[in-house]
């Protein structure tokens, strides 16, 4: 029996194990997927918590019910890799060999990465949205909250998901207006990017919303430390912007168990190689999702076009042919604008977002770059394909590879 | 492919107004790069940071971001925002000859 171990059963992993499962001859191959945790968490609802639209029971289900019949589950913590002797070492020092290993064990936010983020007024007057505790938390608070001038930093790029603190922003511009205190808040955003986005189109565009929905934009902001006594993100620089409250979007690092294997980079993503997603150093072992040092972005969207590579990747590869599919950094992203719109984005390594249609030329029904209620739909849509389609690695009508069809240059 | 005159020679550069071939940079035309970026001249600390990038970048493919910058270059988070006022990482890049760090997306 040839052994494959896939670690992280989230977004990447399941989809990995379904897709495997169903490709595989499973008298010939065993697959076992490792995760620590038995809830599965729909991550892109987290954004609509603080404000109501979803609750925690929305956007959680357990995760045993997305794994296929055949594909052995292991409900551990993982220690570390042993890549030169082919080995998983999980908690406790149980040892799981493998022939090939799938890495997907994604990313998460580390507060204690910025200096005085986390202390007594963490959960009061700071908090973040990137975990369902504390997209919790922040709803609880703005229940009660009277206004004031309210700060969203951005740590250090990449984070998952580069549209959320965007998407944020809008809502709670929206929020506060249904409510009627819109005029008491003060919105800001504070990033270390250049402009409103990655991609300098998609900024400039996004920028424009920010102004239009009267949100403050501070660029180029590389952060020192916050300072709780003030009220305060201080920069490098010794530049400061104040906050009532501070809603943070710290620093995005791959898990610890790619430190303690010393496969990762400093922020522990492990690095790939960008079209075959075969690891760099090791030629058993593929990576997929937010654990890649990859530059594309870390989203969902992303590791499903991953996942039509990497499938006929592995095949290829452990049949001993060369590898023919080549991931080109597709990106699709919904990006929630308020007050029941949306706008989309279609892109990848090379090309920027561009305006247009998507995804059939001249039709849509989804536009790109454009503000309508249809792509908010889309957004609203998406999370009942991400259980019923996404997760189980059925099949999208989208092809992994970005097409132009439908752009305007 | 937009060109610009630098040490007076025709350069070409990238759309990110980075230089377009790495073969094309040479000391000086570091110098008239950061005079453009408003800095008026390079310390030796510059230098390290600048040498630490190129060779980063010929070893791996793409710049080091500000953190490995900080963990590996020999010189602080606070130094480096100093010598490269705003994005250290983007600047240093620019002045050393390397297309834009594609670790922000
Ligand atoms: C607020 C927010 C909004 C987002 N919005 C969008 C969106 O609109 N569109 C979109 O496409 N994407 C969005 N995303 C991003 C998307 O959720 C992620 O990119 C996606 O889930 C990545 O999948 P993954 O499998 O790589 O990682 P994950 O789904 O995070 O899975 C990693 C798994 O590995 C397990 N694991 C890690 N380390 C260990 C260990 N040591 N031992 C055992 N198990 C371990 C974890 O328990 C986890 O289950 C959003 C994310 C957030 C936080």
């Amino acid at each position: 029996m040839r052994k494959l171990v896939i670690l992280g059963g989230g977004t990447a992993g399941t989809m990995m194990a379904n897709k495997l499962a169903g490709a595989l001859d499973l008298d010939e191959w065993r697959i076992t997927i490792v995760d620590s945790s038995e809830t599965h968490y729909y991550q892109p609802g987290f954004l609509f918590i603080p404000f109501g639209i979803y609750t925690l029971r929305d956007v959680r289900k357990p995760r045993r019910d997305f794994f296929p019949p055949g594909v052995e589950v292991v409900s551990s913590q993982i220690d570390h890799i042993e890549p030169d002797k082919n080995r998983v070492i999980l908690a406790g020092n149980a040892v799981l060999p493998y022939d090939y290993l799938i890495i997907a064990t994604g990313c998460k936010i580390r507060p204690d990465e910025v200096e005085g983020l986390v202390d007594e007024e963490w959960g009061k007057s700071k908090f973040e949205f990137y975990t369902p505790q504390g997209a919790e938390t922040l709803r609880r608070f703005f229940k009660s909250w009277e206004g004031g001038r309210l700060v969203l930093h951005i740590a250090e790029m990449p984070i998952k998901c580069p549209v959320a603190p965007l998407e944020f922003l809008f809502l709670a511009d929206s929020y506060f207006t249904e409510i009627g205190i819109r005029d008491k808040v003060d919105l800001h955003l504070v990033t270390p990017l250049p402009g409103a986005f990655t991609r300098p189109r998609a900024a400039a565009i996004l920028g424009d919303f920010l102004e239009k929905k009267n949100i403050h934009l501070t660029t180029e902001f590389g952060i020192q430390r916050v300072d709780s006594e003030k009220k305060a993100l201080v920069s490098w620089e010794e530049d400061e912007v104040p906050y009532d409250v501070l809603v943070s979007i710290p620093t995005n690092m791959g898990d610890e168990c790619i430190k303690r294997s010393g496969m990762g980079n400093e922020l522990n993503f492990v690095p790939t190689d960008k079209e075959t997603l075969l690891s760099r150093d090791f030629d058993n072992i593929f990576v997929i999702g937010d654990a890649t040092n990859l530059p594309s972005s870390k989203a969902g969207s992303v590791a499903h076009f991953q996942s039509d590579i990497l499938l006929e990747n592995f095949l290829d590869h452990t049949d001993g042919r060369p590898m023919r599919a080549k991931f080109d950094g597709h990106a699709n992203c919904f990006i929630e604008s308020g007050f029941g719109r949306g706008m989309l984005i279609d892109f990848n390594y090379d090309v920027e977002p561009l305006p247009g249609k998507f995804p059939f030329p001249g039709v849509g029904p989804f536009s790109l770059l454009e503000e309508t209620k249809m792509n908010h739909y889309g957004k609203i849509l998406f999370r009942w394909m991400y259980w019923h389609v996404l997760l189980k690695g059925a099949e999208l009508p989208l092809e992994p590879q970005m097409s132009m069809a439908g752009k305007r240059p | 492919m937009p060109t610009t005159t630098l040490a007076g020679r025709t350069i070409e550069l990238d759309a990110d107004g980075h230089l377009a071939n790495l073969a094309d940079w040479n000391e000086e035309i570091a110098r008239e790069l950061a005079k453009e970026a408003g800095i008026e001249e390079l310390t030796e600390d510059h230098w390290k940071v600048i040498r630490f990038m190129r060779r980063v970048y010929e070893e791996e493919g793409d710049a080091p971001s500000i953190r490995r910058l900080t963990k590996e270059s020999g010189v602080d988070t606070k130094t480096l925002y100093k010598l490269f006022p705003k994005g250290p990482a983007k600047k240093a890049a620019k002045i050393a000859g390397l297309p834009k760090p594609k670790g922000c997306i």
